[in-house]
């Protein structure tokens, strides 16, 4: 799951319009125009090559029945349509792996958010002493590799594991964290809660700070507890940071492919199966058609969040 | 400020350090793990501390299993890549804020608008791409599609926006060249710009996974992380302890950088997400 990624949707596009009338929108001189298409031709060339002309071969090849013989000879392809569509859908493999990637957000997006709001309040008000230490300390998982920290997990959370030695150690079960469905779902949430608290942490924070000091002082001189102040006023005027982390962390866990990947190849019996990993394992399968057609799917269902997230977060002016 | 009572105070620590040691754990088990030997994988896999610190899997790791080679690789891919995206997207993002053209107005919506598609949307036409450019199992192939991302092209726009217009009006009246503007008057202003810019893509390319994996098809090309997956994943003929000193080494270049450059690691995000 790439969170740079998806991280820039979530701005709310600020309106870099300069005002009308005023001397700057003059139109530029040609050599403005000239020199602006220079500048932009590096990255044009790449986007088009790497991103925007990709976008529209995976659309294309969804509607064809392209296996992996096809990929040096991409011409030699029938038209099917939205047959490939139809085929999947009904495939109980990707039924599987779309209810799993729903759940996926279901548990980890909240469970994300509370962890990285509850540390966010935590440092916001309270705590002097080592504030720098817990706020790096949740944001370094964000930052490290994803394939070392799989490494770590598998190592920890194996069967004679340091994790199952420490339960035993104390009189606890020590579980098949990885090879039981139950268990193995359980790890991989863990894993991407993880990874991404400590991105609602700083986007929390950077909400907090933006909350007027002479609110918290009027509710307090009302007599507002902290509890309340906590409710009643500090979640309303977060309601646009709120709105924005849970959209970021939607987007995220939607297209969630390394820790399952990773820790438990979409097992045991594809219970950790995302749709993401079950359109790279198409791939490797050399069903091309089948795997651009469940990643065509996947980008519909993030589209639609996307497309309610500018709703909910334009400007209301 | 508000004062709390001791009584909160230790709540609101106990809390924090529980936290803390959540997320610090993996990286407790991965330094100890790593200095295990074989032997004590077997007959105590679960001690989370080695019976004394033995470096064999480090030496191992880069004597026999090519880990230096990938290392090397990483750190290519990972320079060009920062530079690319410094250099380009300084540019782009100059153009798109700063300079009126016609199209203007179409170029940053499209780029948003694919900064959405799921990756695993596009790798199997990048590597399309790259079948008919000819550089499959190449450093250039891996490092084309992060040589200047979208992203960084989005955080120079933002920061453009603080240069003045008026700065830039004066030094064309003055006679001011294009060129002259975007070095003299320009790249002078954005420097924190440039610095989120260089830790994102830095990130990005060190961390990148799925691509490399797809592209790189032998040993030569590898990149860190590709090597340790491919290893991982044939787990049953390799010692966790060799893993593990692979995953620490994986993970220091970026740990050492974060340790010194946290506040702009920290800035990158509330940039990235907020503005």
């Amino acid at each position: 799951m790439s969170i740079t990624a998806t991280r820039a949707l979530v701005a709310p596009e600020a309106s870099t319009r300069r005002p009308r009338g005023s001397r700057k929108t003059r139109e530029g001189t040609r050599a403005e125009a000239v020199a602006a298409w220079l500048f932009l031709a590096p990255f044009l060339v790449l986007f088009a090559l790497f991103t925007g002309i990709p976008a529209i071969l995976a659309i294309g090849a969804s509607m064809t029945d392209m296996k992996a013989r096809d990929i040096r000879d991409p011409l030699g392809v029938n038209f099917t349509g939205f047959d490939e569509f139809g085929r999947i859908l009904g495939n109980p493999g990707f039924q599987g792996a779309f209810l799993n990637t729903i759940m996926f957000v279901v548990l980890c997006v909240p469970l994300s958010m509370a962890l990285g709001f509850a540390l966010a309040v935590m440092l916001n008000n309270g705590v002097r002493r080592l504030r720098t230490v817990f706020r790096a300390a949740a944001y370094v998982p964000v930052i490290t590799n994803i394939v070392a920290a799989a490494v770590i997990w598998q190592y920890a959370f194996s069967i004679t594991g340091p994790v199952n030695n420490s339960l035993g150690g104390i009189g606890l079960p020590q579980p098949n964290w990885l090879g039981e469905s139950g268990w193995a779902i359980t790890t991989v949430v863990m894993m991407g809660v993880w990874r991404t608290a400590g991105t609602c942490m700083i986007l929390f924070l950077a909400g907090l700070q933006a909350v007027p000091e002479e609110v918290l002082e009027a509710a307090s001189t009302d007599g507002a507890g902290r509890w309340r102040t906590l409710w009643s006023i500090i979640l309303p005027l977060l309601r646009p940071t709120t709105l924005l982390v849970s959209v970021l962390m939607t987007v995220s866990f939607l297209n969630i492919f390394e820790e399952p990947y990773l820790l438990t190849k979409g097992g045991p019996l594809g219970s950790t199966k995302s749709i993401a990993v079950w359109v790279y394992e198409q791939f490797g399968f050399g069903n091309i058609s089948a795997s651009m057609a469940g990643s065509v799917l996947l980008l519909i269902l993030v589209g639609i969040v996307a497309i309610f997230q500018f709703r909910l977060l334009r400007p209301k002016h | 400020m508000r004062t709390s009572s001791p009584t909160r105070q230790a709540l609101t620590y106990t809390a924090l350090v529980v936290i803390t040691a959540f997320m610090l754990l993996p990286f407790v088990w991965v330094l100890f793990g790593s200095f295990k030997t074989q032997s004590e994988f077997l007959h105590s896999p679960g001690a989370w501390l080695p019976e004394s610190f033995q470096v064999q899997n480090y030496i191992q790791l880069f004597a026999e299993r090519g880990f230096g080679n990938y290392m090397v690789n990483s750190i290519i891919v990972s320079v060009v890549a920062v530079l690319g995206n410094i250099v380009f997207s300084s540019m782009a993002g100059y153009a798109l804020a700063k300079l009126r053209f016609r199209g203007r107005g179409f170029i940053f919506p499209l780029v948003i608008a694919a900064m959405i598609v799921p990756y695993v949307a596009l790798f199997v036409p990048q590597f399309m791409i790259v079948v008919q450019l000819g550089l499959v199992d190449s450093l250039a192939a891996i490092i084309l599609p992060v040589l200047v991302l979208p992203l960084s092209v989005f955080i120079m726009r933002q920061f453009a926006h603080s240069v003045p217009f008026e700065l830039m009006e004066a030094a064309r009246i003055d006679g001011a060249g294009e060129a002259r503007l975007f070095f003299r008057i320009f790249l002078p202003l954005t420097g924190p710009g440039l610095a989120t810019v260089a830790i994102l893509s830095f990130l990005a390319s060190w961390n990148n996974f799925l691509w490399p994996l797809v592209v790189a098809q032998s040993q030569d090309t590898y990149t860190a992380p590709v090597g340790l997956a491919v290893a991982s994943q044939a787990s049953n003929s390799i010692s966790f302890g060799l893993l593990l000193a692979g995953a620490m080494v994986v993970l220091l270049p970026i740990l050492i950088l974060f340790l010194f450059l946290q506040k702009y690691f920290i800035q990158g995000v509330a940039t990235a997400g907020l503005k």
